[in-house]
């Protein structure tokens, strides 16, 4: 079994886990083009090299970030969220009213 | 002894005959009018259709490793056209067209061999998909019908009908559903490729590409750079690093996709048999080797490691179909790297660079598809950019204009 190692719970079984995505920033829906939202949704840098992406730990239902070699397999750093992102995010809710945000 | 046999064996050139199936490798030349980034199966095809219909032979073929060692060489060889959008269907369905009389085409044999393919239904959602995946079908020529247990029982009499408490409900018969020899394909196009006097290089990676004036005008490799009319890139799992070359991005990520083969044993199983919603699909090879693969691994990798985590439960769920395969020892298990889009439909046509043409995403599906690809890359080439219309439908800008072609239900465990 390929070990992941998770911030919260320590070392478990790849099977565990579940993959999230790159982490990247999203445009605001409201105010982006489709072109830019459309890169956004579908298109990929698809990297071969280190990437940082959001993972899922299932059974504790805990999301973390991790940096992954796509070349390799290997697993280079897991860390909590908290690490790259001081502050909470709101997103903006479609089609609400933008003086509220 | 016979005669004819005697002389054979006495001939100056035996063992080796004096036309042999490839040319043996040349220098580079300066320029070529078409550029093929990629000797798998698509783009040896492509350079055959441009050759014998368009009369355009000042063709190289690159390829970093040996022909037809990409995903080409390790598919499961599964052809068939039931789809479930119309435009997937007509694509799919003159793919096995041309595949049926392929063997006749080349005078040498793919071993094309059509024993139908057998989807089962487990819930009443995914009857209701097959009634519509069958009239699709059927309404662009396909042969293809939705049958009840006891014709399942029939057909694949070793079958269990509870796997993993899943009962079969129903079945989705495809008769044109066929398997074929993917080395014999991949040969077959360059063979007939090289003797109209296309160029394939092997061991020739491309590793930059020239952009002027948003038109490609050349490509760097190992061997040195070379100067071109226009470019087809159809590198498969590396899509994205080849576009990236040439400065764009696509929707596309690289997902290995693995597979494994049993030690051969009577031939007992004639369609090939496939299940969604247990991720396994399993065939006979003529050689008597069980094939069986299921669904993509779980994260994004280029690497074609092996993992034991797919061995476990793809064999449990191989197990749960055909119960006695239990007793069968594993001879091999492989990986190729696939490139996935989100629609799960390939990536035909026009790029943002002028004279680049993209023959992509073809994730786990691409294989039925060499020989149209094939056809219709060489009339976009040959027509300087006129989009054939079988082929438009897949355009990279659907995913700008949000009109996916969506064939994920129809794919993603079966290929
Ligand atoms: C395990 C597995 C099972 C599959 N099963 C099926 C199936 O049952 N049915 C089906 O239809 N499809 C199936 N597929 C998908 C199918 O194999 C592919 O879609 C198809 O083979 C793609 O063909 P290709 O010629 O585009 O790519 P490939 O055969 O991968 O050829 C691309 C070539 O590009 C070369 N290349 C890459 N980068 C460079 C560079 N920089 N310079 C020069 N050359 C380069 C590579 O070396 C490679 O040889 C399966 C795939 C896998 C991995």
């Amino acid at each position: 079994m390929k070990i992941m190692h998770c911030p919260l719970n320590g070392p478990r079984n790849i099977s565990e886990f579940v993959y999230g995505g790159d982490v990247r920033q999203m445009p605001q829906p409201d105010e982006c083009t489709d072109k830019a939202w459309a890169e956004y949704v579908f298109y990929a840098d698809n990297r071969a090299g280190v990437v940082t992406e959001w993972w899922l730990h299932t059974p504790s239902g805990y999301w973390f970030i991790a940096e992954r070699h796509t070349v390799t397999d290997d697993i280079v750093r897991t860390y909590d969220a908290s690490d790259m992102f001081q502050q909470r995010i709101d997103f903006m809710v479609a089609g609400s009213d933008k003086e509220e945000q | 002894m016979p005669f004819s046999l005697l002389k054979f064996g006495l001939k100056s050139d035996y063992p080796f005959e004096n036309d042999p199936d490839l040319p043996p490798p040349s220098e580079l030349k300066r320029h070529y009018d078409v550029v093929i980034i990629g000797g798998g199966g698509h783009g040896v095809a492509t350079a055959y259709y441009l050759a014998k219909y368009h009369g355009i032979t000042n063709v190289a073929v690159l390829e970093k490793g040996y022909l037809g060692g990409g995903n080409t060489a390790r598919n499961t060889a599964v052809i068939r056209s039931n789809y479930m959008t119309p435009q997937g269907v007509k694509f799919y369905a003159a793919s096995v067209k041309l595949f049926q009389n392929l063997s006749h085409e080349f005078d040498f044999n793919i071993m094309y061999s059509e024993r139908g393919q057998l989807t089962l239904a487990h819930t009443d959602a995914t009857v209701r998909a097959f009634r519509q995946r069958a009239e699709v079908n059927k309404h662009f020529g396909g042969r293809t019908e939705l049958i009840g247990p006891q014709e399942i029982r029939e057909l694949v009499p070793t079958l269990n009908m509870n796997p993993a408490h899943l009962p079969v409900l129903a079945g989705l018969w495809h008769k044109d559903g066929a398997t074929a020899r993917h080395d014999a394909v991949a040969w077959g196009y360059a063979k007939g490729a090289t003797q109209r006097g296309v160029e394939l290089h092997q061991l020739t990676e491309v590793t930059d590409v020239d952009i002027q004036n948003g038109r490609v005008t050349g490509v760097h490799t190992n061997r040195g750079n070379i100067s071109c009319g226009c470019v087809v890139q159809a590198v498969a799992g590396n899509s994205s690093l080849m576009a990236a070359k040439a400065g764009f991005r696509m929707p596309i990520t690289t997902y290995p996709l693995q597979a494994m083969v049993t030690q051969p044993v009577k031939p007992f199983l004639d369609p090939l048999v496939s299940s969604s919603a247990l991720h396994c699909y399993v065939q006979q090879t003529s050689r008597g080797e069980m094939v069986f693969g299921g669904g993509s691994d779980p994260y994004p990798l280029y690497n074609t490691r092996s993992t034991l985590e797919l061995k476990e439960s793809l064999l449990a769920h191989a197990i749960e179909m055909f119960p006695f395969m239990a007793n069968l020892r594993l001879l091999r298990q492989w990986a190729g790297i696939t490139d996935m889009t989100s629609d799960y439909s390939p990536i035909m046509g026009l790029s943002p660079v002028e004279n680049y043409y993209l023959d992509a995403g073809w994730g786990t599906w691409g294989f039925k598809a060499t020989p149209i690809c094939g056809k219709t890359m060489a009339e976009l080439v040959a027509s300087g950019g006129v989009v054939p219309e079988l082929i438009a439908p897949f355009a990279m800008s659907r995913f700008d204009t949000f009109k996916q072609v969506n064939e994920m239900g129809a794919t993603a465990a079966s290929h």
